[in-house]
């Protein structure tokens, strides 16, 4: 057993486990910090910079990434300086720029009081969060997706933008995806995610086609079974 | 040769050696250096081997190419030792009459010499130069010396003496001790001191811990790094081996990038040297200290060298940073406490063991301590590398070291800091250099790069510039640097363009505090300083191109027009370089540029000996 740790956000005492994230402090409080790289499945990447907060630490005051910074005894953190705000304001108007149109982006916006951006925008749709490369990494585990290039024109991309080669068409990155950028369609047996195009597992009893064979492969392969575990549907095996 | 296994041996070693050396020898000293081998060196180089074996001096004289010296202006540049004789902008083919005239008759060839710009004196002696003789050449002393490929040469001058007296008569934590006393703060900018650093490291949990030299110097103009590295490999070793003594590490990696190819060869051949004499390897000493380096080269990314970055790419990821709420001394390198320290830093490390940190600590201000190296670049007479104590002011440097701006040009302001540090205007000129006394005027040391601007620089064009250059370097994976840098960029793309809007300036400030706070690493967290530095300094230039739609250093092509004032002597030299047959005009008449035509490339102004092309 660890021993609890206090800390104030907004002067409000809050006990956290070692370890726990401001983020997490503050979201088992219900202290509103709003975040769009942060997922709980996920390892903390601090890269879209909503969550910044102000700590206090030993007379010294900085802002840190709360999505990553951990809890100590006696911190206190303050989530709504005008410092904060204005890092909040900026990031917001800037992923605007990328993705107008998101209604999760928007409702942040509202909440951060941004009504519309005042840069020039260019509509790349992703905002470069980073959830879909995590969670095809981390969760998944094959890594189909990556980075390429760097800086304002770094994107999400398959090797060498070619067919998805390692993807096994799950869908967990069109799924965590927050903005809703990365399409996944299914028509004739076939579902297309990343310009790929996969075929799907027909049930052996009632002829839906009810997941992609790379996937099912995927699975007998990490888990040893049988090689006729997924003839039939979920709903039909028995 | 034998393996080194004691302080005596290497005594004898560096005895013997130098007994075999007679001091009064004449050694023809030809810098070899990147700056001088983009002169051509090399083919004087080859030619003073011809005609040494043609002459039949091979006995009598010594050529010796070494690393750089610090003079590019000037190169290429040959020094005959001992009495340095200092000759510059040597041409390819003079080897055959210094031989001939200076060592065979001891005649000075004084289309040669340097010129002292302030009286016409022609100088002779390298001691005599202001460039040098106002300078303070430490780390620098031995690059003109030794030849970097030669281990003997540096064993001559002393080296590895302070790595054998760490081994032989210090503990780790006098060593560290010894640092901290110094006062050594980091080279590659952050001035963060050494021995705290070192001193955590070694105070922290785990077997495997590192040291690394970082060599990822990115900066457009600066080449410190460069210089010491390829002129001087063995004394960024004995540094990093001294700290992986301190620090108690067995491993440690030069980070260096690609595009530096004679700084990875000389640091290759030194490494494989060291390790043949076993300075490298097991038992370095006789001790039980053991310790190997491994080179790892960049593919050239400014990013990389930021610490979290540079780890990711020696473990084989992409050049990302990552939060440093923990700190490197804990989890740097393959989450293993690790100390990474600049190039300069590490040079400096041999030279306090070696004097000790008591006169260490008489060189400098009160908060920085020692020397610094400076790449005088941009407009200035002198072009070249300055090692000065901390606390010269920025006159002293630019003017009495660097000579001053060209062509009578006034001076308008120093960027120093690299891309993401400030511009400095005149009336700051009598500042100190040092950490603090740089940041407090909104820009900062860097590594030490520092350029030179006159009055035909624009400062929102600077701006631009070095802003560009950072947001194609950043990494992407923060929105403030990402995004922010590319937004502040287009706003000075427009001020440039003459659409500037009165609101701007705020939102350039505005934009820079926010970006500045909410970045990930340091790169964004300074991106925007060139554009609030020169706000700071240059309002009134931003206000020119956003009111009156003027730049008022005539360099924004979409705010200037050239024109022939009266003083045109009708000379025609302008008619021909202009490609799009602007000019028009008859001989010894006054000349006309049809501005429908004009394209605003200053061609014509380049050329006009009579001053009569004006910008406006």
């Amino acid at each position: 057993m660890s021993e609890t740790i206090t800390i104030t956000i907004n002067g409000r005492e809050i006990k956290a486990e070692p370890g726990t994230t401001i983020l997490r402090a503050a979201q088992s409080a219900n202290i509103y910090i709003p975040t769009l790289c942060d997922n709980e499945e996920l390892t903390p990447y601090g890269s879209c910079r909503l969550c910044m907060v102000e700590i206090t630490q030993k007379n010294r005051t900085r802002l840190v990434a709360s999505c990553i910074y951990e809890v100590a005894e006696g911190l206190e953190v303050q989530t709504e300086t005008i410092r904060v705000a204005n890092v909040r304001k900026l990031v917001i108007e800037l992923l605007l720029t990328r993705n107008p149109y998101s209604a999760t982006l928007k409702e942040i916006a509202s909440r951060v009081g941004v009504e519309k951006s005042r840069f020039k925008d260019d509509q790349k749709g992703c905002i470069l969060c980073g959830q879909c490369v995590r969670v095809c990494r981390e969760v998944v585990g094959v890594a189909a997706i990556g980075y390429k290039g760097r800086g304002f024109t770094k994107e999400v991309a398959t090797p060498f933008d070619g067919p998805a080669i390692d993807c096994i068409a799950c869908g967990s990155c069109s799924y965590i995806c927050p903005v809703d950028v990365i399409p996944m369609k299914e028509k004739d047996g076939i579902r297309t995610i990343w310009n790929t195009e996969f075929p799907m597992q027909t049930c052996k009893e009632c002829g839906r086609q009810f997941a992609p064979i790379k996937q099912l492969d995927y699975f007998k392969k990490n888990y040893n079974l049988p090689d006729n575990q997924f003839d039939t549907c979920i709903h039909c095996r028995k | 040769m034998d393996k080194i296994t004691s302080q005596d041996q290497l005594k004898v070693l560096q005895e013997s050696i130098v007994a075999k050396r007679d001091p009064d020898k004449t050694c023809i000293t030809i810098c070899a250096g990147t700056g001088c081998l983009a002169y051509g060196t090399q083919k004087l180089i080859d030619s003073f081997r011809e005609e040494i074996v043609k002459r039949d001096l091979q006995d009598t004289v010594e050529l010796r190419t070494s690393g750089c010296h610090g003079f590019c202006e000037r190169g290429p540049i040959v020094v005959i030792f001992p009495k340095k004789i200092f000759y510059q902008r040597v041409g390819l083919d003079d080897a055959p009459e210094i031989l001939e005239k200076t060592i065979g008759n001891g005649e000075i060839i004084e289309r040669l010499l340097y010129e002292n710009p302030i009286n016409g004196e022609k100088l002779t002696f390298e001691d005599d130069v202001p460039f040098y003789n106002k300078q303070m050449r430490l780390l620098l002393a031995q690059n003109p010396e030794i030849d970097p490929k030669s281990f003997d040469d540096f064993i001559a001058n002393g080296g590895y003496q302070a790595l054998a007296k760490a081994i032989g008569t210090m503990t780790p934590e006098s060593v560290i001790q010894e640092i901290i006393d110094a006062d050594l703060r980091g080279r590659g900018g952050g001035g963060f001191p050494a021995g705290w650093k070192w001193d955590a490291t070694r105070k922290a949990e785990g077997d495997v811990k590192y040291v690394i030299c970082n060599a990822d110097e990115g900066d457009p103009g600066a080449y410190m790094d460069r210089s010491l590295l390829e002129g001087n490999p063995h004394s960024i070793l004995e540094g990093m081996l001294i700290g992986a003594f301190a620090i108690g590490c067995s491993e440690g990696y030069i980070y260096v990038r690609n595009e530096y190819p004679l700084a990875v060869e000389n640091t290759e051949l030194a490494i494989a040297k060291a390790r043949e004499i076993g300075l490298l390897g097991n038992n370095i000493m006789g001790s039980d200290f053991s310790f190997d380096i491994k080179i790892v080269r960049g593919g050239g990314a400014f990013v990389c060298g930021e610490s979290s970055a540079l780890f990711a790419s020696i473990e084989g990821r992409s050049g990302e940073p990552r939060a440093k709420y923990v700190h490197a001394t804990d989890r740097g390198l393959y989450d293993k406490p690790t100390t990474l320290n600049n190039v300069e830093t590490w040079a400096n490390v041999p030279l306090i063991i070696g004097r000790g940190s008591a006169w260490y600590q008489s060189i400098g201000t009160e908060g920085s301590k020692g020397t610094k190296i400076f790449a005088l670049v941009g407009k200035i007479n002198n072009t070249g590398l300055v090692e000065v104590p901390m606390g010269t002011t920025l006159k002293e440097i630019i003017y009495d070291i660097g000579g001053g701006i060209p062509d009578g040009r006034k001076f308008k302001a120093v960027q120093t800091g690299g891309p993401s540090g400030g511009c400095i205007p005149a009336e700051h000129l009598d500042t100190p250099v040092d950490f603090d006394e740089l940041t407090k005027l909104g820009s900062m040391m860097g590594s030490g790069g520092m350029i030179v601007m006159d009055d035909r620089n624009c400062m929102v064009d600077v701006a631009r510039y070095f802003l560009s250059f950072l947001e194609e370097e950043s990494c992407g994976k923060c929105t403030p640097c990402r995004e922010g840098v590319h937004q502040m960029r287009l706003i000075l793309d427009r001020i440039c363009a003459g659409e500037g809007k009165e609101d701007d300036i705020d939102t350039l400030e505005w934009m820079g505090q926010a970006i500045a706070d909410g970045s990930l690493c340091a790169l964004g967290g300074s991106a925007p300083s060139p554009v609030l530095s020169t706000i700071r300094y240059f309002r009134d230039e931003y206000l020119a191109h956003i009111r009156d739609k003027k730049c008022p250093a005539g360099v924004c092509k979409a705010l200037i027009t050239y024109t022939i004032n009266a003083d045109c002597t009708g000379c025609r030299l302008c008619v021909k370089p202009c490609p799009t047959q602007a000019i028009t005009g008859e001989k010894k008449q006054l000349h006309v540029i049809d501005q429908d035509k004009c394209i605003q490339c200053g061609a014509c102004y380049e050329v006009c000996k009579d001053n009569a092309v004006t910008v406006a």
